[in-house]
């Protein structure tokens, strides 16, 4: 019986998923300035324990990156945003 | 080389409506003593902290708008940490994109407001 899990084989793997094609939202939407005022934005930029997330997960263009880091360092600075926190979602 | 800037200050808790009022007024009083211009100002009230600042856990937000030379931004701020009333501030030059964003949100506030009034 276990070996019949072992009889179909592929010789290239088998890409189930196709990927979604990430992007900038800044750009796709035009926005050229991001409030620091608005932390419910924010969050979306940030994981569960409020560290800002990388490049390679949201898509952000690297220009907007920066300005996502500013802002989101104005918004800890005036406490609107936790500097470190568990269960922020 | 006049500079747009925007200030946001967080005051304790403890503070009555009027000492709340002396004390933006005071640094209103700083700006427009020292060749600042404001342009607009927002009160949020009351609000909660992020996380504790000495001690507290609520505070005063008020924001300021003006225009000013570079050098008033020192005495503003050092006037800001004399102030025992002043537990957070922050001060920093707007760029172009900040500009535009403020006035468009302020103009969409104006709008609104004149939609009610008919």
């Amino acid at each position: 019986m276990a070996q019949n899990s072992n009889t179909i084989r592929y010789l290239t793997p088998v890409s189930v998923d196709v990927k979604k094609k990430k992007y900038c939202r800044f750009k796709k939407n035009r926005i050229k300035y991001i409030d620091y005022k608005d932390p419910v934005f924010l969050r979306k930029f940030l994981n569960e324990q409020g560290k800002i997330l990388p490049r390679r997960i949201t898509g952000t263009s690297l220009k907007y990156q920066r300005k996502v880091a500013t802002a989101v360092k104005r918004a800890r600075h005036l406490a609107l945003l936790p500097y470190v926190t568990d269960m922020l979602k | 080389m006049l500079n747009q800037y925007e200030t946001v200050f967080i005051s304790t808790p403890v503070l009555s409506d009027t000492q709340m009022k002396e004390a933006v007024k005071k640094f209103k009083k700083v700006i427009t003593g020292n060749d600042g211009e404001i342009i607009h100002e927002e009160n949020w009230g009351l609000k909660k902290l992020a996380y504790p600042i000495q001690k507290k856990s609520t505070g005063f937000y008020y924001l300021i708008e003006f225009k000013a030379e570079g050098q008033l931004i020192a005495k503003l701020e050092t006037e800001y940490r004399r102030d025992e009333k002043i537990i957070r501030f922050l001060t920093f030059r707007m760029d172009k994109f900040a500009v535009a964003y403020s006035e468009k949100k302020r103009n969409k506030a104006k709008n609104e407001k004149k939609m009610e009034e008919n």
